[in-house]
């Protein structure tokens, strides 16, 4: 899910609008399978989803929630959440509406085009909505669970060329530009980039917020606008094509050997050295 | 916290786990993951599934963590019970203009049912304190509905519901608490007994006795903590809900001032008896979630645990006994949503309803809790498994809020009055 954030309150950007800076802030919201025990398909084609019960990416939460804390804090005029998916995945952007977000917009896709969707398609599709709502702030989920792809957000940044501030654990919006702390491998990066930018969230980035119930209640009078993928000018055709999916091999037991010179001669005879 | 050998993986509802971790660990998917024929969201609204989702949430990341120690220390929730508040569980059937969350007694029901897989008795004692905090909303005049509701519901204050003595349970029309009219106050004279919350509330919802004999003669006074002449007796040790302490609330010359009257003089007895209809529901709810989540931790338990050389889960006795407490878990859950519609709708069936609904609800769930705790074998005895809390927990609710005797009184004086 990402969270496009229109009309951030910096005041150097002038819009359309009258008087107002108009940041949006978008959210791609992915619905994903809360998923006990894995089970492959029978014909190796994907993992079982039918009756898996589904919800919001736990990034996407976090994304979401970043979104509204920015809006509560005066520096985005609007919050708009985002999700491409079936029917079902209205149910994440309502969540996100609870959370705050001011309005959703839900790309409708299903049956195969769902199968076969991939971040290069989401980010088409993002970076369509980011130029029809005019956002200045994109915010997504760093990773999907459930196919730990980590491209949405890289490839969105790329489409609009726009600079992407990802992994982010700390966002400070400052002036015309952002501060992003990322979480990498060697430890924190803190790096200035221009908006309008792409971040992505990371784990550490907040604690996403329990709806409230009074929030549900109005998150009821908030919009959710339909879009077809065709109407954004999207192709949603993917030029991947799953060939196997497979359980990992079973684990075998080991052997215990008794002395180092065994370990080396069974090494030998596996071909290992 | 503990866990035995090679059934360590069989841990408490989603304990392990804090608000972070359960984005990498989908901790609720132990609960919510597969869909299945108990699954409590069929049927709902969606809005009425965001408001379970929330519950649900509340309750594994805040409740479930805690509910042993809670327990096992007597632990009394405070701040936990005012977070669950912020998110307007504080008075979830009570007015939104005093501060409740104005929804009906159906979101109501699914919610306590939610939370009280997280913690029984901690949900339960909340849904007593949305009863009185109702009571006040709905049979008090301005003055009072905003002088305590918008605490109440905040719970900045807590409240405690105040009808039991030692010498009138069942019989509640025959207490004797007096309350005489002195100028502009009551005094109040008397003893109250297993009051949930008593001694650590703020509010107290006192039926007490202003008239003459029988249920005609009660009236509904709200007390507040400090007031002279209001102490308590020692905290009782109890069994199970050990995150609420119950003690006795004394009156000795307690002088109340007459604007705390809620209603008319003589009305109290109906206003205590609309109350326990909605607390009914709620119980039974409560009720619901334990029995709800001990399925889950049998259903867990048969699919790891083995003997005779496979998983308890191929053994055809256990199917069975495990698709019988589905079965009474589902029936169970129907029955208590119906009364919790008809109670919204002031239906004239509402009354027997409620009462049916307690009665089966709490005795089907209290069996299906036990039947997961046997199903557990040894393991279930032990406290480092969940199991036995819920069976604990739940055991007393086919006693309070009206024994389960008193309930098939009530149903079997309709079916059997001459209208």
């Amino acid at each position: 899910m990402g969270v496009l954030i229109t009309g951030t309150n910096t005041g150097s950007c002038e819009r359309d609008s009258p008087g107002h800076v108009r940041y949006n802030s978008v959210s791609e919201l992915k619905w994903r399978p809360l998923l006990l025990r894995i089970r492959v398909k029978p014909d190796n084609t994907g993992v079982v989803t039918d009756g898996v019960k589904h919800s919001m990416n736990p990034f996407c939460e976090i994304a979401v929630e970043e979104a509204v804390k920015l809006k509560e804090k005066k520096l985005v005029k609007e919050v708009v959440a985002v999700s491409c998916g079936p029917q079902q995945s209205q149910e994440t952007i309502r969540t996100a509406l609870a959370m705050g977000a001011d309005r959703g917009i839900h790309v409708e896709v299903s049956g195969k085009d769902y199968e076969t969707l991939g971040p290069l398609q989401v980010s088409k599709i993002m970076a369509a909505l980011a130029k029809k709502e005019d956002a200045q702030l994109i915010i997504l989920g760093k990773q999907a669970i459930d196919d730990d792809c980590n491209q949405t957000g890289q490839m969105t940044a790329a489409l609009l060329d726009w600079p992407q501030g990802t992994f982010a654990s700390e966002v400070t919006l400052d002036g015309d530009k952002i501060k992003v702390v990322r979480e990498i491998d060697g430890g924190l990066e803190t790096i200035k980039i221009n908006t309008p930018a792409v971040l992505t969230a990371d784990l550490r980035l907040n604690t996403p917020r329990y709806a409230t119930l009074p929030n549900i209640m109005k998150a009821k009078k908030k919009k959710i606008a339909n879009v077809k993928a065709a109407d954004l000018g999207v192709n949603l055709t993917s030029r991947l094509e799953v060939l196997k999916v497979e359980d990992p091999p079973q684990r075998q037991a080991g052997m215990k050997v008794e002395t180092v010179e065994d370990l080396v001669g069974k090494l030998k005879e596996a071909g290992k050295v | 916290m503990a866990a035995l050998g090679p059934l360590s993986r069989i841990t408490r509802l989603g304990c392990n786990f804090c608000r972070n971790h359960r984005l990498m660990f989908n901790r609720n998917s132990q609960k919510r993951g597969i869909a299945s024929c108990i699954d409590p969201s069929y049927g709902l609204t969606d809005e009425q599934k965001e408001f379970q989702k929330v519950a649900f949430d509340f309750a594994a990341n805040e409740m479930a963590p805690h509910m042993a120690e809670w327990d096992q220390k007597e632990v009394f929730p405070v701040e936990t019970m005012r977070k669950a508040a912020q998110l307007g569980f504080g008075g979830i059937y009570t007015r939104p203009e005093v501060g409740g969350s104005g929804l009906s007694r159906l979101d109501t029901s699914i919610i306590f049912e939610a939370l009280s897989t997280g913690c029984v008795s901690t949900t339960a004692y909340i849904s007593i304190h949305n009863m009185c905090a109702w009571m006040i909303d709905t049979f008090g005049n301005d003055e009072q509905r905003e002088s305590f509701c918008p605490d109440l519901c905040s719970m900045e204050k807590f409240a405690s519901y105040c009808l039991t003595e030692p010498g009138s349970g069942s019989d509640a029309a025959s207490l004797l608490t007096s309350a005489q009219r002195k100028g502009d106050h009551y005094v109040l004279n008397g003893s109250k007994a297993f009051i949930s919350g008593g001694g650590d509330t703020d509010v107290y919802v006192v039926m007490c006795r202003t008239g003459g004999k029988g249920a005609k003669g009660i009236s509904c006074l709200v007390v507040e903590k400090g007031t002279p002449g209001l102490s308590f007796g020692k905290k009782e040790r109890k069994v199970g809900w050990n995150s609420q302490p119950t003690r006795a609330v004394i009156f000795e010359d307690c002088a109340v001032p007459a604007t705390n009257r809620l209603g008319e003089e003589g009305q109290g007895f109906n206003i205590a008896m609309k109350g326990l209809n909605g607390g009914r529901i709620n119980i039974a709810s409560c009720s619901l979630g334990a029995a709800h989540a001990s399925v889950l931790l049998a259903k867990d338990h048969l699919l790891v645990r083995k003997q005779f050389g496979e998983t308890l889960a191929n053994n055809q006795f256990l199917q069975f006994k495990l698709a019988e407490m589905a079965t009474k878990l589902v029936a169970s859950r129907l029955l208590v949503r119906e009364a919790a519609t008809a109670l919204q709708e002031d239906r004239a069936d509402a009354v027997s309803l409620c009462s049916m609904a307690k009665l089966f609800v709490t005795d089907e769930c209290f069996n299906v809790c036990n039947q997961a705790l046997q199903m557990h074998g040894g393991y279930g005895y032990l406290k480092d498994y969940a199991v036995q809390q819920f069976v604990r927990d739940i055991r007393v609710h086919q006693i309070l809020e009206g024994t389960n005797e008193v309930m098939r009184m009530i149903i079997s004086r309709n079916l059997l009055t001459e209208s």
